[in-house]
């Protein structure tokens, strides 16, 4: 058991014997912090970048928190979350924006995809339909000028008093952003936003295998045609 | 041990013998969904919550061990899983029965092991009014668990049991959990649950991609170190004789993880045993060396790739698992390979067509087993070695002996110095790291196991100390485990770190007392010896081999006694420190 006979490598009393770590051959190629093998041509760290995720999720209860809480535990950066019916009874559609490098978004949707609840889960391409809704309330001390920038931005006041106005506005993302910039001037006193919630644009599934409710299964609700946004900015 | 038939023959004679639980209420249909299942075993602790539950017992084949605590029934599971195959179950009550179970349930997500936890629950109507013993139980597990349930229909509740027995074995194995409010339990149904049935969506495919391991054939094909590391993912998907076929064909060497040992056996000329931070110095090497790492069934935790920068710096990666969401994770698979390890193994094999060349990388590892030897000194005037105390185990017993543990510097010590030949012989909480594991663990593992199989449990002081009192269950059900605990009155493992990382400032870590552990274990009922010196070892295993009932050894080993090889955390595998001045 403890018997030795190589000459070398009586062990010490307390350790091995061996040759001592600055002594061995080290190989000299490295990884990234992603555990990519760094090619010393192309050394590139991945960058952050922003992906529309879309999981249809069967509607039962805790699924969000158990979505929520994935985030949360595995420390993935998320920018908003939406959820709501869709066609088919007892499913949901969360929309998620994340921020995260290209393994990261991998990552997000796999561990979306093992979640029971999780039916199918889909990223978005650039040219996907998305859309956020703020609603602002401001001081109404220029209801007109409020009121002509609401239109420019094809809002809707809500709510006007003489101290304060509610508006509405709907877009994309940068579309909401420069709104919220020009309401400023009134003084914002709240703002409540949804978040982005998004479709694949054209006959394209959002979420792969992704069917509607059979015919006739839903109450028929008017589909109004989908008017392009004025103030599209990409 | 006379009493408990292994479950195999068991379920032979149940088939034919048993009766079927009749459903009348929820309760029976819970239980007959466990029979259903094939279970034959559940470990738990009674409440009120559950009493439903155990009352439909009462008429059931299922054999109830009733445990200590409900983190032992967590464990026990847990190991019956791990040695049997098929998915433990235990039971508790509801607030504090259900936290008690949630280290074991933890325990048992980390290590990907198959196990079933049903909880009492406070009757639906008083959920979320803060009753008597009512915790937010799925909330709790929600991210330990699978996935898990919250019953809400008597009609149902037996199918969502036998649901979520299968799923906690189907794919990637895991812990399941089902909440039983008592009104669900009590509700009158006369419903059959069926066949377990795991949910839909939830099997994945065996075969991998046919053109992805055509590509990853080409990159063994060219390698010129190809070395296999097998994860506790191969023996879970009994994938063993894959593995060893795989190896020898090609004579490829190969390394495991810690929940990999016994994949391969470890005195096989191919085999470097496990790698990581306390893995021989051997695998180091390899995987640091390979140009080819053939990764299955593994996560790539960080105790076995050190740091991330420095993992097998020079491999393309082939990464084999059921799992997507493991595929790179933690190290970027070159090429990913999803699907059932045996069925890829065997796609893989089936393809190769030039073999590549070893012959030389394969003396190459031998030669490292000879640079970087595990032998020790046993100089008869020092305490003994911990080394030796499991060397002279191994020698008592056959290769088929199940080892279970705690966890710190003995968990080290049973891991290296034992030549573990079979799967399923090694049951250690590896993931988690949950001292206490040991003792519940052998438990399991004794109602698991053939009769002719030893059960060891090598514990530390330490850890024994925070599940000890299941030996109550060993004593009242007469179970044939050995308790060999390796005493060095130390929470050994983090003196060591103090030692090395922290100036040798023993905060909370020096006990400076403990009690008589083989005294304490005659006072259960158990039989203890103490042993100090080396002449004294062999008799005692002896002893306590022989002798039909739970036995504790209080093994009181060399305090300064330290655990070598070691990766310190983020280090880089090939520097593995022989000594602490390498640290
Ligand atoms: C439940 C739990 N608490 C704390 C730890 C941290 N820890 C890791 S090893 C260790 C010491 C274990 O002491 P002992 O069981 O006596 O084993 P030894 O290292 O002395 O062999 C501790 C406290 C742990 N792993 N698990």
């Amino acid at each position: 058991m403890s018997g030795d006979d190589r000459d070398n490598s009586t062990p010490p009393k307390h350790g091995l014997a061996g040759r001592p770590p600055e002594e061995r051959p080290h190989p000299e190629g490295r990884r990234t912090s992603q555990g990519i093998r760094i090619d010393p041509e192309a050394e590139a760290e991945p960058r952050v970048r922003q992906a529309v995720v879309s999981a249809l999720v069967e509607n039962e209860p805790g699924v969000l928190s158990r979505v929520s809480g994935l985030f949360s535990r595995r420390q993935f950066n998320i920018e908003s979350l939406t959820v709501g019916p869709t066609t088919v009874e007892g499913n949901a559609r969360i929309t998620l924006v994340v921020e995260e490098t290209e393994p990261g978004i991998e990552q997000v949707k796999k561990q979306l995809a093992k979640l029971k609840p999780v039916m199918s889960v889909g990223e978005l391409d650039d040219d996907a339909v998305r859309a956020e809704l703020v609603l602002m309330k401001v001081h109404g001390d220029e209801p007109d000028k409020v009121h002509a920038i609401t239109q420019m931005y094809d809002g809707q006041t809500l709510d006007a008093g003489p101290r304060t106005i509610t508006v509405q506005i709907t877009g994309n993302q940068s579309k909401i952003d420069d709104a919220i910039d020009a309401f400023r001037q009134f003084g914002i006193i709240e703002i409540a936003r949804t978040g982005q919630t998004a479709l694949a644009r054209g006959a394209t599934p959002t979420t792969p295998g992704e069917e509607p409710a059979p015919e006739g299964t839903i109450a028929d609700e008017p589909q109004k045609p989908r008017t392009p946004a004025q103030h599209s900015d990409d | 041990m006379s009493e408990h038939a292994p479950p195999t023959q068991e379920s032979e004679a149940s088939t034919g013998k048993s009766t079927p639980t009749q459903v009348t209420d929820g309760s029976t249909a819970i239980v007959r969904a466990l029979e259903n299942a094939g279970v034959e075993h559940a470990f738990g602790v009674q409440g009120g919550a559950i009493m439903p539950v155990y009352d439909a017992l009462w008429d059931s084949e299922i054999t109830h061990i009733t445990m200590a605590h409900e983190q032992g029934a967590s464990h026990a599971a847990d190991a019956y899983g791990v040695v049997s195959g098929t998915p433990g179950v235990c039971l508790a009550t509801s607030g504090p029965g259900a936290t008690n179970l949630v280290t074991g349930i933890a325990d048992a997500s980390m290590d990907s092991d198959a196990m079933i936890a049903l909880t009492g629950q406070v009757p639906s109507h008083m959920v979320g009014s803060d009753a008597f013993q009512e915790t937010d139980t799925t909330g709790v597990t929600a991210p330990i668990t699978k996935h898990n349930y919250f019953a809400s229909d008597s009609d149902t509740v037996g199918k969502t049991v036998g649901e979520a027995f299968a799923l906690s074995e189907t794919g990637r194995p895991g812990p399941t959990l089902v909440d039983l409010p008592k009104d669900v339990s009590f509700g009158e149904t006369d419903r059959d649950p069926g066949e377990p049935t795991p949910p839909p969506g939830s099997t994945p495919t065996p075969a991998a991609d046919s053109a992805a391991v055509d590509a990853a054939v080409a990159a063994i094909e060219r390698a010129e170190r190809p070395l296999c590391l097998f994860g506790g993912g191969v023996i879970k998907a009994e994938a063993c004789e894959a593995a060893r076929t795989f190896i020898h064909e090609y004579d490829i060497p190969a390394v495991t993880t810690m929940p990999g040992i016994g994949t391969v056996p470890e005195d096989d000329e191919l085999c470097l045993s496990w790698a990581g931070m306390h893995g021989t110095g051997y695998a180091n090497m390899a995987i640091t060396h390979t140009d080819c790492l053939i990764a299955v069934g593994t996560r790539f935790d960080d105790r076995l790739t050190g740091g991330i920068e420095t993992f097998a710096p020079e491999a393309e990666v082939i990464h084999i698992d059921i799992d997507p969401a493991e595929i790179s994770k933690n190290i970027h698979a070159d090429y990913p390979l999803i699907g059932d390890a045996a069925t890829v193994l065997e796609q893989v094999h089936d393809a190769i067509e030039t073999p590549p060349a070893t012959r030389e990388w394969v003396e190459q590892c031998s030669a490292w087993k000879d640079d970087y030897p595990m032998d020790y000194q046993t100089p008869e005037d020092e305490p003994l070695r911990p080394e030796f105390v499991v060397e002279a185990f191994d020698e008592a017993t056959g290769d088929d002996t199940i080892v279970t543990t705690g966890v710190g510097q003995h968990q080290m010590w049973a891991s290296q110095y034992w030549t573990y030949k079979e799967p399923r012989t090694w049951v250690s909480s590896h993931g988690l790291g949950t001292m206490g594991y040991g003792l519940p663990a052998a438990i399991g593992a004794r109602f698991a196991a053939d009769d002719s199989q030893d059960v060891i449990c090598f514990d530390g002081d330490g850890s024994f100390l925070m599940t000890m009192q299941e030996l109550s269950v060993a004593v009242r059900e007469n179970l044939d485990i050995t308790v060999a605990i390796l005493n060095n009155e130390y929470i050994g493992m983090v003196r060591q770190w103090q030692d090395a990382f922290f100036e040798g400032r023993h905060m909370a870590s020096e006990y400076n007392w403990m009690p008589e552990f083989d005294k304490m274990a005659e006072a259960f009922g158990a039989k203890g010896w103490r042993v100090d010196d080396y002449d004294e070892v062999a008799d005692a295993i002896e002893g306590a081999l022989e002798y039909d009932g739970p036995s504790v050894i209080d093994f009181h080993i060399d305090p300064r006694a330290n655990v070598y090889p070691m990766v310190p955390s983020g280090g880089a595998n090939g520097k593995f420190a022989l000594t602490e001045e390498q640290l």
